[in-house]
């Protein structure tokens, strides 16, 4: 009987591999097999040189020193990072209080319905069009300028893209306003989840609501947090549609705004396809690294 | 215990009214911009290069009209952008499911590689493979075509995590022994039992994926050149890089409204469902 049974397992665990067949086919396809040649074309001089076609040559790793010799690389790094950084903090917590405001049975909070709905809202909205309006509001003459000008909170107008600051303000402002509802409503969603009997005890055992939260809502969120850090970590690196749009590809002002998908984007166009590939290269090494490091950092606290 | 309430700073009411004041303000710089995009798409170009106002004007059909006979193909932007984007989103919760349900549900040797090699690669962007798609997509003949936005949805590693960690808590293995003693096979299994039992997951992962195809505008913006053939984002990036100037501001605030403003309606009908269905799947997952 168990061998029987056994043998009747295997049978259908054959299938585990047959419904497998499509994400393995298409991912070696699209994904996979253009990454290889991604790569390869990293190791050749492949460009246009106005009509003319240079390559493709090999020439080893010239197409690295390049990019690490011009200096480019760090800084759009750093605009990238920088900007991520800005957007992501804002996000995390606003989504973090709204979430327990929301999960916390005891403010018996009404229009919950609403709020959500609103702050979920720039979620769904197509960045390059949300990206458009800011420039069309926040430029020079634009309704902002007028309406701090009436108010009388400013005394001349404000070119918001002409400065470094207000430039990276202004997209990070963006990717906050667009993602922490979307944040907030998945912490919220983990709050719901834990145990109401863990509230009720330890409101009776004399715990302040911020003791509450920090004690057992953070620690009980970690796995969703660490999901939201590292999905926020990949879009933080692909950040591209808004500093795009907003700065028409240019990443002005001094390029403070240029990201590095900006930078790729601007070699895949004007196809040089070596340096573009080594930049794909360093780009999967960096996301690589920075993903096992956020591994290792939540593994180790589960042991 | 009431005591104990009060010393933890604010009382309950206290808190209670910050709450309320925070989400006012926060739900005010979420609806701020769209309000004031509704205001000047109403409003003619002289109009807008007076200032600001809250208040609507008469002159959103004459803006509407001058759009839709302008250059930008914008209709056939948005029928190309529903197609994408309900094309992928289709094929990508369908087939992640599937995968889920094969790495959830069956024993086999290459099973935890596969587990942690979908994790592992759901950490890279599919950007820094940019390179290669294009010259293989132009090697396909498919370049300028929809297929390439369409066809790697099959594949995507967010989506089956999603539905794998929701598979975790919300299909009891013993249910397929049940259907098996049944005499129901595999494939119909997976998609008579599995699938109607994922619902909520899948609901919430083909919004997710939807909005991720409606607003991809990088892949878009390298495949397709044909002005027919363009979505809505890279139509957007075209107006943005047109000399700017020289356009009816009227216009361009049509252009951005037209872009936003049918999903914030088609969003606010499916609302109650949509929040929810983020909420409901994240619970379990």
């Amino acid at each position: 009987m168990k061998k029987k049974n056994q043998r009747k397992v295997v049978r259908y665990n054959k299938w585990g591999y047959i419904f497998l067949i499509p994400f393995v086919v298409i991912y070696l396809i699209f994904q996979f097999y253009p990454l290889l040649t991604t790569f390869y074309n990293s190791f050749f001089e492949n460009y246009r040189s106005g009509l003319t076609q240079i390559g493709p040559n090999f020439i080893g790793l010239e197409n690295y020193k390049t990019l690490f010799s011009n200096g480019e690389l760090l800084t759009y790094t750093k605009n990238t990072f920088i900007m991520w950084i800005m957007g992501f903090v804002p996000q995390i917590l606003l989504a973090l209080i709204l979430g327990a405001w929301f999960s916390d049975p005891s403010l018996r909070l009404k229009g919950q319905r609403f709020f959500k709905t609103v702050i979920y809202l720039p979620n769904l909205i197509m960045a390059s069009a949300f990206a458009m309006l800011f420039f069309t509001l926040f430029s020079d003459g634009g309704p902002i300028n007028a309406l701090l000008l009436d108010l009388g909170i400013i005394q001349e107008r404000i070119k918001f893209m002409s400065h470094v600051g207000s430039t990276r303000a202004l997209v990070a402002s963006m990717n906050t306003l667009m993602w922490f509802g979307n944040t907030t409503i998945l912490l919220m969603a983990g709050m719901m989840g834990i145990d109401t009997e863990l509230f009720e005890a330890a409101q009776v055992d004399g715990a302040k609501p911020t003791q509450i939260f920090f004690r057992i809502t953070l620690p009980l969120l970690r796995p969703i947090l660490v999901y939201t850090l590292i999905t926020s970590l990949i879009g933080g690196v692909q950040m591209f549609d808004v500093p795009q749009i907003l700065t028409n590809g240019s990443g002005n002002p001094v390029r403070s705004t240029m990201t590095l998908i900006m930078y790729l984007n601007k070699h895949l166009y004007s196809r040089n396809y070596g340096l573009g590939g080594a930049l794909s290269v360093l780009l999967f090494i960096l996301t690589a690294a920075l993903s096992l490091l956020v591994f290792r950092i939540t593994t180790k606290k589960e042991d | 215990m009431k005591k104990s309430n009060v010393e933890g700073g604010l009382g309950i009411k206290g808190r209670r009214a910050l709450a309320y004041i925070v989400l006012i303000i926060v739900s005010f710089f979420c609806l701020f911009w769209f309000y004031i995009l509704f205001v000047n798409a109403t409003r003619s170009h002289s109009e807008l290069t007076k200032g600001f106002t809250l208040i609507p004007s008469t002159h959103f059909f004459d803006n509407w009209n001058s759009l839709y006979t302008g250059s930008l193909p914008i209709i056939r932007g948005m029928l190309n952008s529903m197609l994408v984007a309900i094309c992928s989103s289709a094929l990508s919760v369908y087939f992640s499911a599937m995968t889920a349900y094969a790495i959830h549900a069956y024993d086999f040797k290459a099973k935890e590689f596969m587990f942690k090699f979908i994790l592992l690669i759901m950490m890279i962007p599919t950007q820094v493979g940019a390179l290669g798609f294009i010259q293989l997509v132009d090697k396909l003949g498919m370049d300028n075509t929809f297929w390439p936005l369409i066809i790697p949805a099959i594949a995507s590693p967010v989506t089956f995590f999603y539905i794998k960690q929701y598979m975790e808590s919300a299909l009891p293995l013993s249910l397929i022994e049940a259907a098996r003693i049944d005499g129901s096979g595999e494939f119909r299994t997976f998609n008579s039992i599995v699938l109607p039992l994922m619902k909520p997951a899948i609901a919430v992962q083909m919004i997710f994926a939807f909005v991720g195809s409606w607003n991809n505008y990088f892949t878009p913006a390298l495949i397709l050149h044909d002005n027919e053939m363009k979505t809505l984002p890279v139509l957007i990036a075209q107006l943005r890089g047109a000399d700017f100037l020289k356009f009816d501001m009227g216009q361009v605030y049509m252009m951005i409204a037209f872009s936003i403003f049918p999903v914030i309606i088609v969003y606010l009908i499916l609302s109650k469902h949509i929040v929810a269905g983020v909420a409901m799947g994240s619970v379990k997952g």
